[in-house]
């Protein structure tokens, strides 16, 4: 591993071995339907409480990606994972039934992808040949958790985002064919006074600014060298902020295609009530290893960033008025010549 | 950390970008709030549900042989049973996103606040979930509505107002 500024360098190319995803009903109406292993046709994921169906989301990604690398739960060497849940609850479960000795880390929604670059770093550093990083949000609990009650007749104004149900977990080791996991640049808590926590993706948009020019910052590489950067749910306020800020700093955005997960997930159009996107931990997680993965396993693209972005607030901060500490994470997978 | 980014010349950073101006920033991409749309729709669904409960006022006034009191309360009583059921069944939330302080302010809203709370805490149990968290939403109308009613009623007795009573 080499450390330059803020970003790790994988010099032992530690390898995405196989990724997993499990999602609810609405993002099985989205367009990557085709790229995910599981779709619930309910809500409920045929559990009693909103706070199993998640767990059960991440349970179930994660034997997945355990069967598709063709490994068996003993040899998962580390798990690392987190949700949006008080105390990371979901992962702590999912843990409990993997057995693996487990790290709990909170990036918010950016979760993804601090728990693959740290799974990544592991392998790298010869800190463990097989880890496990994943993450899971479901949109009941997050509504409860973070706004009202599920049935709770509120009005969302038009910048409010929509928290992904489902799942997605990686598999990060030595040797096989997948992806490489070629450099992470973590990212610092970024913050510029912004309070409404129905408009996280303007928000999170300066968080994933800042960890876009770091790294291209500390790699001397430039936006061509991916053939795509997507953000994590910066959605349909946030994409177009972060642009300009990227602009103004000089980071020729434009060489390469610059999406959003939030707004890859849903059907933009066809599912109006998503609103400027997707949000939540599964929201890039879903994204990266079902619909990116299968593309990069399919040499349609063969380099990637994948910013994920989180809002770092609790339910008591915005309610005591505090504006919105916020994140980035930026893992880059890269598909061998 | 100097707090304005108004030096001419200085190259662009996100370090000395100050709240302000990063405000202006995120203003611009903000999509335009519809408020003469929500004005109207709250009207409508608002001004529907009021029309509704004064039919079945009047229902309960023709058949049950009630007087307008009479038959205020039993009214409310089938209006909260609605908003339950349709809070229950998923509906209510789906109406509220349209017409939002339409549905939020009669009594229905009130229901639904209730109702939505308890249904999402059943999983705690019925102390610790529903019964300590029905009045999470519902709990701040309550508690300034008799605020309010204090304050009006200390104007009254200021005033010398001598409120009339209907026995």
């Amino acid at each position: 591993m080499k450390l330059t500024g803020q970003t790790w360098e994988f010099t032992s190319k530690p390898r995405l071995l196989a990724g997993a995803t499990v999602v609810g009903p609405e993002e099985g109406q989205g367009p990557l339907s085709g790229d995910y292993d599981y779709i619930y046709d309910n809500l409920e994921i045929n559990e009693k409480t909103w706070e199993k169906a998640e767990r059960k989301l991440l349970e179930q990604a994660s034997q997945l990606a355990i069967v598709k690398a063709e490994l068996t739960k003993d040899q998962i060497q580390f798990i690392i994972g987190g949700d949006l849940l008080n105390q990371i609850i979901s992962s702590t479960f999912a843990a409990k039934k993997l057995g693996a000795p487990y790290l709990g880390v909170f990036g918010a929604c950016s979760t993804s992808m601090e728990s693959l670059a740290l799974a990544a770093l592991l392998v790298d550093t010869g800190a463990a040949e097989r880890v496990l990083a994943g993450t899971a949000s479901h949109n009941c609990t997050a509504e409860k958790q973070f706004r009202y009650p599920t049935e709770y007749g509120s009005q969302k104004p038009p910048t409010a985002q929509y928290t992904v149900t489902g799942s997605g977990c990686g598999i990060v080791g030595t040797g096989g064919t997948g992806p490489v996991v070629a450099r992470a640049t973590i990212g610092r808590v970024m913050d510029l006074g912004i309070k409404d926590p129905f408009n996280m993706g303007a928000a999170m948009a300066p968080a994933a600014a800042d960890t876009i020019e770091a790294h291209f910052r500390d790699t001397g590489l430039t936006p061509e060298h991916y053939d795509l950067i997507v953000t994590g749910d910066l959605a349909s306020v946030g994409l177009p902020i972060a642009k300009e800020l990227l602009q103004k700093a000089e980071v020729p955005m434009h060489e390469t295609e610059f999406n959003d997960c939030g707004l890859l997930v849903y059907d933009m159009q066809k599912q109006a009530y998503v609103k400027s996107g997707g949000s939540g931990c599964g929201c890039s997680a879903v994204v990266t290893y079902g619909h990116l993965l299968k593309r990069l396993n399919n040499k349609e693209i063969r380099k990637v960033l994948i910013v994920a972005t989180g809002a770092l607030l609790s339910p008591l901060s915005y309610q005591q008025g505090e504006s919105i500490p916020c994140i980035a994470h930026a893992v880059a997978l890269e598909m061998e010549d | 950390m100097p707090a304005s980014t108004k030096n001419k010349g200085a190259k662009f950073s996100l370090d000395t970008l100050s709240n302000q101006d990063y405000k202006s920033i995120a203003q611009k991409h903000e999509p335009k709030r519809s408020t003469l749309k929500n004005c109207a729709f709250a009207f409508l669904i608002g001004g529907g549900i009021c029309l509704l409960g004064q039919a079945i006022q009047q229902g309960f006034m023709a058949w049950f042989d009630m007087s307008v009191k009479e038959a205020a309360s039993p009214t409310v009583a089938v209006l909260i049973i609605i908003s339950v059921i349709l809070t229950s069944i998923g509906v209510y939330d789906k109406i509220a996103q349209i017409a939002g302080a339409g549905t939020a302010v009669p009594v229905t809203g009130f229901a639904n606040s209730m109702c939505s709370a308890a249904l999402e805490h059943k999983s705690e149990g019925y102390v610790l979930g529903v019964g300590a968290n029905m009045f999470k939403l519902a709990g701040s109308v309550i508690v300034f509505g008799t605020v309010a009613a204090f304050f009006v009623g200390l104007v009254y007795a200021i005033l010398g107002l001598q409120g009339v009573h209907h026995p």
